[in-house]
């Protein structure tokens, strides 16, 4: 591995990070769930800068350090599902080249929340958490399409120096 | 609106999860039935039922593990929690069918049923 390429996943985990943290101190948005997804700008980044099988990387690494920092092991079920999910359809829709960084971000946060929600319904054995899909589907859609404003514009501004 | 003309694709399938959502939300909405009794599920099992006619105050859970849960004005609440993160305490009331609270760290969900309070239990999915 090249030293540059080792430079930039310390760089984007470690912003992914940062910003994961930033996330945890804004105030709840009352649904649980319901949030921005600033990690994803690091994540949706380094899927258009570097690559897939990068971003998938970069993304394992900041679920498990966050978990290892703030969280417990419930939230490293539900962050790995949604992370999983959602990186496999971004990868898919990018690689059909018929959508931007929008489109494709977008498709990842309401795979994300998905993926969240299936875990919830195994791991407390109920179905009885239909109420969160319709909302976690649109707040997840609304997220997705700031983070993929806002990342394209990174992609497209940040000089690539490698 | 060159955004538009540059990103249609994008903007179709923004449109599509949105009415998805739209769509979802409006049938649970249209289907909802006020809820008859409260039921309080631990670890996938449900260990008691309340009405939701009568006002209750129950503490749920033992040593530093506890939940509070108020049932006034035919509406449940979690009013106090010895989790870190009090999201079954940010969740506010809960009064209609399939609408539940989730306290994920006691493994506790705390769900509305339909129907009478007899306790039969009506399909909420």
């Amino acid at each position: 591995m090249k030293a540059s390429k080792v430079a930039q996943y310390g760089l984007l985990t470690a912003l992914a990070l940062v910003l994961s943290w930033l996330e945890s101190l804004l105030p709840p948005l009352g649904v649980p769930g319901v949030k921005l997804g600033l990690p994803n700008l690091a994540v949706v980044f380094a899927l258009y800068r570097l690559g897939w099988k990068d971003a998938c990387v970069i993304s394992l690494v900041r679920v498990v350090l966050v978990t290892l920092l703030f969280g417990n092991g419930a939230a490293l079920a539900y962050s790995v599902v949604g992370a999983a999910l959602s990186l496999a359809l971004m990868g898919l829709l990018k690689r059909t080249g018929k959508f931007s960084s929008v489109g494709v971000s977008v498709a990842g946060g309401v795979a994300h929340n998905a993926g969240q929600i299936l875990v919830a319904m195994v791991l407390l054995e109920t179905s009885r958490l239909a109420w969160y899909l319709p909302v976690l589907w649109v707040s997840g859609t609304v997220a997705g399409v700031l983070i993929g404003v806002v990342s394209g514009e990174l992609v497209k501004r940040v000089p690539d120096k490698t | 609106m060159e955004w538009l003309k540059t990103h249609r694709n994008d903007a179709i399938l923004i449109a599509v999860l949105l009415l998805l959502g739209g769509a979802l939300a409006v049938f649970l909405y249209a289907t909802r039935q006020n809820g008859g009794y409260v039921s309080v599920q631990v670890d996938g099992e449900t260990v008691m039922k309340l009405p939701l006619s009568e006002d209750t105050r129950i503490v749920l859970g033992e040593g530093g593990h506890t939940n509070t849960l108020v049932i006034t004005d035919g509406a449940a609440q979690v009013v106090e929690a010895g989790c870190p993160d009090q999201i079954c305490v940010n969740h506010g009331a809960i009064r209609y069918a399939g609408e539940s609270i989730v306290c994920l760290p006691h493994r506790l969900v705390v769900s509305v049923e339909g129907g009478q309070e007899s306790g039969i239990d009506a399909g909420t999915g």
